[in-house]
């Protein structure tokens, strides 16, 4: 066991989420490394046929904890239940989606059960049998490379969308084990959630962003970046400025102060591109930038600088867009 | 309610930010150290809930010397008391050894409440908060958006993918705050003054009984080998196309034929 890769499974009703596949193609990849096996350990409730929505995935065996406890996140459950298992199973590494349950659970099950612990992880290899990690530090202004020291657990938070997804294997099954585990009574309770983003694509998974500044000018202009986003399928994100500004919530900002997005292609509307804002999104395999101001930053970064008025060309854009998905 | 606040000191990152050409940091010539802003939102929210349910403000530091100042930017604001850890020997230690050495100042006070910042803007790691709600055994909410304290709970919001989450906590608890939570105060003339003559205590290890040895770099279990600029991104082309239309066909056509997302 102590050249398992282990997966914490980030799922709907158990039901791999994209993050996970993400994982599950790097952890396969290190796990036969290591000639180890890949785990995915899902927690939940009424979990049922994990066997082949994981294994399609890669994973050779699920580990499987049930408990009307763990229907919904919580910090206590989470902790509990994961902490008792790599205690007693000792994997070699243990790899957790970049969410915000991951974020909140994580350092605390580091913490636990005495592993090394290293967030934001966007490149995972091996190195003369040293397991390091590449990870952005200030503001992305630098990247920082970090060793796991001693034989393990280690254990990575690992950023959406910096690995490619799992390939699927039409009829491949995981083992599947289910572990009876007693857990504890929470101390805190999720009481209500709010959905804020309600039928928008989450802007951490989406594979195209269109993302609007300053330039937009008052927060009735979102709307043709919304139109645009619809044609495209893509989420719709701002810099810092539009929500100071109280244009868009705050679950908008990219940037610094917001999230960090790495989608295929950002699409900045308007944005000069101030470092606080590049630091979220910089990572973007390709970037479109749409500005009046020849000399914005932006365009420094661009794979494709487009000079001109946001407010004549989004329009024709999102019209060319319908256009060509008309013609199929 | 007593509120411990734990504060970091960091350069800022506004300013420009280079790699020691041998990788083996970061060039701290010219660099400006200032209170990290997350921790700042952690402070004033901790004035607010001093204001408003009384009680005492303590900041907590673990950092080289100069780090003082960011301590003192926090009486500044109005904090009551502080403590400095400052010790060579934790020169290397990573985010749970210091979390652990928090722990051990913090275990030695009177608190309802623990306040951090969601990260500190130079690692940008957010472990130490909820690692240091572990060692002390507390409940912990992260990255919360709002605060209210009730008796002997507080409701907490915390942004979740797609939404908002409404937690009730039981107090004492930790919670790590997000900048959407307040808008922090700036410090008065008089209360830089008052922080001036106020007493930071600074502790050495040894003042806590603790060893090197558990704290310490020997006892971290992640180890920077390395630093790198960030990757530099392939120069694109930028286009003055000469109306809308052609822009729009510009953009499309880089969609299709090098993104290959339509």
């Amino acid at each position: 066991m102590q050249n398992d890769v282990w997966v914490v499974a980030d799922h709907a009703g158990g039901n791999p989420r994209r993050i996970t596949l993400e994982l599950l193609g790097k952890g396969r990849e290190l796990a036969d490394a290591r000639e180890g096996r890949l785990v995915a350990v899902v927690l939940g409730h009424g979990l049922l046929d994990l066997g082949p929505a994981f294994g399609q995935y890669g994973a050779d065996t699920v580990v499987a904890v049930d408990h009307p406890h763990l229907h919904a996140y919580t910090t206590d459950g989470y902790t509990e239940v994961l902490s008792a298992l790599v205690r007693e199973r000792a994997p070699w590494l243990v790899m957790v989606p970049s969410t915000a349950w991951g974020r909140d659970c994580a350092p605390r099950l580091a913490a636990r059960a005495g592993a090394g612990i290293v967030t934001d992880v966007e490149a995972l290899w091996l190195e003369d049998g040293r397991l390091l990690t590449r990870r952005p530090m200030y503001t992305r202004k630098v990247m920082g490379i970090v060793e796991y020291v001693g034989s393990g657990p280690h254990l990575a938070v690992v950023l959406p969308k910096v690995f490619p997804p799992a390939g699927r294997q039409e009829g491949r099954a995981a083992q599947v084990e289910r572990v009876e585990a007693g857990v504890s009574e929470p101390r805190s309770r999720v009481v209500e959630t709010r959905s804020l983003q309600r039928e928008r694509v989450s802007l951490t998974e989406a594979d195209v962003i269109v993302s609007g500044g300053r330039g937009l000018r008052g927060p009735e202009n979102f709307a043709l970046l919304e139109a645009l986003a619809a044609e495209l399928g893509a989420a719709v994100g701002s810099s810092r400025p539009p929500v100071d500004s109280g244009w868009v919530p705050h679950d908008y900002e990219i940037g610094q102060t917001g999230k960090t997005v790495s989608p295929t292609v950002y699409i900045a509307v308007g944005i000069s591109g101030a470092p606080q804002h590049l630091a979220g999104m910089s990572g973007s395999k390709y970037i479109v930038a749409i500005n009046k101001d020849p000399n914005a930053p932006i365009f420094q970064l661009a794979s494709l600088g487009v000079v001109g008025d946001l407010f004549q060309i989004v329009p024709k854009l999102t019209e060319e867009v319908r256009r060509l998905k008309a013609q199929g | 309610m007593d509120v411990v606040v734990c504060v970091k000191q960091v350069p800022d990152t506004e300013q420009p930010i280079r790699v020691r050409p041998d990788g083996s940091g970061i060039d701290d010539q010219g660099l400006n150290w200032i209170l990290n802003y997350y921790d700042e939102h952690a402070v004033e929210e901790a004035l607010r809930v001093r204001e408003k349910h009384g009680g005492t403000v303590t900041v907590v530091c673990v950092g080289p010397p100069r780090a003082a100042e960011a301590v003192r930017t926090a009486l500044a604001m109005g904090a009551d008391e502080a403590v400095h850890v400052a010790d060579p020997a934790l020169e290397g230690a990573d985010h749970l050894a210091v979390a652990r050495v928090l722990a051990r100042v913090i275990g030695q006070l009177r608190y309802d409440l623990v306040l951090c910042g969601r990260l500190a803007t130079d690692d940008n790691a957010s472990v130490v908060g909820a690692a240091l709600a572990e060692y002390l055994g507390l409940p912990q909410a992260t990255a919360i958006s709002k605060l209210q304290i009730g008796d002997s709970l507080a409701t907490v919001e915390r942004e979740v993918e797609g939404g908002v989450e409404l937690v009730k906590v039981p107090l004492p608890a930790l919670f790590t705050v997000e900048r959407t939570i307040n808008e922090p105060r700036y410090p008065t003339l008089p209360g830089i003054m008052k922080a001036r003559r106020k007493e930071i205590r600074t502790l050495g290890l040894a003042d806590l009984g603790l060893e090197p040895g558990e704290v310490g770099a020997q006892a971290s279990r992640v180890r920077y080998t390395r630093f790198e600029p960030p990757p530099r991104r392939q120069a694109g082309q930028v286009v003055t196309p000469d109306s809308p239309e052609e822009a729009a066909r510009v953009i499309v056509r880089f969609l299709q034929e090098t993104a290959k997302v339509l």
